[in-house]
């Protein structure tokens, strides 16, 4: 199925006047397709979610399923939840703590008043789907935080919704067996070809699951599109700092421009850009700008023939296969990912700054 | 040493309990036991003190004052617990939903809670006014009557009267329980729900009444007991008439230690306490306490 939201827009009354939620949201979930919704808390990609499902109605603008409109104030067109056929898979799980695993998986195919064979049919084979078969007995207070998620995500997928919707299901499991959740969750979504939306304020989890990922701040998406997309192309110095292993380095510098080269002057260096690395019109003289490069691509040497400021080292970190280096180049530091040497605390290094992974931002964006 | 300490841990135990535990005894079991022995004997004024077995209770069984009052205790507990538990539902439900004027509102329904019996029993003995009550007025109004009822000079009238009154003023205290069962169950569950393709009936029945049995049963528990006890509103709304037919248990068993006959009345307090006692057993059985909500 196709999910579609056009312009919309949610707000929520207060004693403060009207808090804006979600602002002016636009993007399309492809039939089979893994989106991601990837921001801090209280960017809006919950209450995304929920518009999406229906727990919610939008101010304005147009939400459709495969074209048809299903909420839309201004066509006073609403559908609701029960009527989408959509399956949400909530942050805690909410599992009716009065029944057990069997009647929980049971529920939204018993309310719908299917026949008990039928039931009982899809039921078991959800359950072996995720090899739950064994707790089917159990009530929710018995399980663990990795069973009652399966038991979540059982019960949301054993009536075949054209809409799955998770928020934040790896936030309440430990590291490791979030990792494997993960994995298996692609595994399953991709198995059954179901519409998914998925809800995240982690990276990586949107970076190793999504086909593609809407960035949200302050309730409007910054940026969609793929995992690479958006590490290799961001928009906002915030997309910058926010994707990836390490935080982009972002440094206030200047962009000049000499007998149609451009180069961007960092301390004492200047460093020649390659032309498809600036965004926007050319414009003569110099410029203040935001100055980006990924740590993985700084190389910290101590020597370099090529032109590499220098910065005094000021953390070292190991971090077993990598060493991150933090320095200081002239009051404002950078961080080094990649380099040789082993170093130490007060040692000066050379950053050597492959050019052609610069980003260059217009200045006043800000990064936080 | 070990011993010492777990004596020490014990007779501690036991100092703390010994408050409450010397409050039951006195208040409780010392009035229930001598109740019981009082329903024993023949306690008359002016009569020496006699014990005569279960002779109180022999003249009960062949008391058609006494069956009338049990007849009406019991039809009274029948009609008014069910409707102040459904009323008391219907006032949680809507008070839980979130609104403007929710605070205002639960203190508009607590209201008539805070008003002693003895004075709604007032209120309600001028509502039926057969001459000026409002109730009259309202019901012809609707069509229900044609001319002036006497509400309480007809048995029915009266008995509806005391459901009214007792209902009035318990069913907030039903939707107080009622509304502190709800706020105990998580909103995700009904959102869940309302994905899950359950209509507002079905969360109702499959979410809200489950998670809310422990409570219904308390509520149950209290209100049953209550209504079985009830004295005050009678005694002031239509002091057990007319001709006796509204006379409750505990109204009886007063007339009856006001008449001068106390072994009689004690007998009469009796078979309230067993009847009370064992419709509590049967609750908590019922009621499964210990499971729902957890």
């Amino acid at each position: 199925m196709n999910l579609d939201f056009r312009n919309v827009a949610k707000t929520f009354p207060s004693f403060r006047g009207a808090v804006p939620a979600v602002r002016d949201a636009n993007f399309s979930v492809g039939d089979g397709e893994l989106f991601i919704l990837l921001g801090p808390s209280g960017c809006g990609k919950s209450t995304i979610l929920n518009l999406a499902v229906g727990l919610e109605r939008p101010t304005s603008g147009e939400i459709r399923f495969d074209g048809e409109i299903v909420a839309s104030r201004e066509r006073g067109i609403f559908v609701p939840p029960g009527k989408r056929n959509v399956a949400m898979v909530f942050q805690g799980y909410a599992l009716y703590p009065h029944l057990n695993v069997r009647e929980n998986i049971a529920f939204p195919l018993r309310v719908a008043g299917e026949a008990r064979e039928e039931i009982d049919r899809s039921v078991a084979r959800t359950a072996s789907m995720l090899g739950i078969e064994e707790l089917l007995r159990s009530r929710p207070s018995e399980l663990s935080g990795g069973q009652r998620q399966r038991v979540a995500i059982a019960r949301a997928l054993v009536r075949k919704p054209r809409l799955f919707l998770l928020d934040e299901p790896l936030s309440n499991l430990d590291a490791a067996l979030r990792a494997a959740t993960r994995a298996e969750l692609r595994r399953l979504q991709r198995a059954l070809g179901v519409t998914t939306l998925y809800v995240t304020h982690d990276q990586t989890e949107a970076m190793t699951l999504g086909d593609r990922i809407a960035l949200l701040r302050d309730g409007r998406i910054l940026q969609t599109g793929t995992p690479r997309d958006l590490y290799e192309k961001p928009e906002t110095p915030f997309a910058a700092s926010f994707i990836g292993p390490y935080p982009m380095n972002l440094l206030k510098a200047v962009l000049e421009e000499e007998g149609g080269v451009r180069f961007v002057r960092l301390g004492a260096e200047r460093l020649p850009l390659p032309p498809d690395r600036v965004p926007g019109e050319r414009r003569p003289g110099s410029r203040n700008v935001l100055f980006g490069i990924r740590p993985e691509h700084v190389r910290a040497v101590p020597e370099s023939p090529e032109p590499a400021p220098r910065g005094i080292v000021t953390a070292v970190e190991h971090l077993g296969r990598e060493t991150v280096v933090t320095a200081d180049i002239g009051g404002a530091s950078l961080l080094a990912v990649a380099g040789e040497g082993t170093w130490k605390e007060g040692d000066i290094a050379r950053l050597e700054i492959p050019m052609e992974f610069s980003h260059v931002f217009p200045e006043g964006d800000d990064p936080s | 040493m070990g011993g010492d300490r777990t004596i020490r841990e014990t007779l501690r135990g036991w100092a703390f309990l010994a408050p409450l535990a010397v409050f039951i005894l006195g208040f409780v079991f010392v009035p229930v036991a001598g109740t019981f022995i009082d329903s024993l004997h023949r306690e008359v004024t002016f009569l020496p003190r006699a014990f005569i077995g279960l002779g109180n209770y022999r003249s009960l069984s062949s008391d058609p004052w006494f069956w009338q009052s049990l007849r009406f205790t019991v039809l009274f507990v029948l009609v008014s617990v069910p409707l102040e538990l459904v009323l008391g539902m219907a006032f949680a439900l809507l008070l839980h939903r979130p609104s403007r004027a929710r605070g205002a509102l639960r203190a508009c329904v607590l209201l008539p809670w805070a008003v002693p019996a003895a004075v709604s029993g007032r209120v309600f003995e001028l509502v039926c006014n057969f001459q000026y009550g409002p109730a009259n007025y309202i019901a012809e109004r609707l069509g229900l009557t044609v001319g002036p009822v006497n509400w309480l000079g007809s048995a029915w009238g009266a008995f509806f009267a005391l459901v009214a009154g007792d209902t009035w003023k318990t069913a907030p205290f039903v939707a107080v329980l009622f509304l502190a069962g709800l706020s105990a169950i998580p909103g995700d569950l009904y959102r869940q729900a309302a994905v899950d393709r359950a209509g507002p009936l079905q969360r109702f029945t499959r979410i809200t009444l489950p998670l809310l049995r422990p409570v219904v049963v308390v509520a149950l528990l209290f209100r049953t007991i209550d209504a079985l006890r009830v004295f005050d509103l009678v005694f002031v709304l239509t002091r057990g008439g007319p001709g006796g037919s509204t006379t409750s248990l505990s109204l009886y068993g007063y007339d009856a230690f006001a008449g001068g006959d106390v072994g009689y009345g004690s007998a009469v307090s009796v078979v309230l306490f067993l009847v009370a006692f064992a419709l509590s057993a049967a609750y908590v059985r019922i009621g499964r306490f210990g499971r729902g909500l957890s």
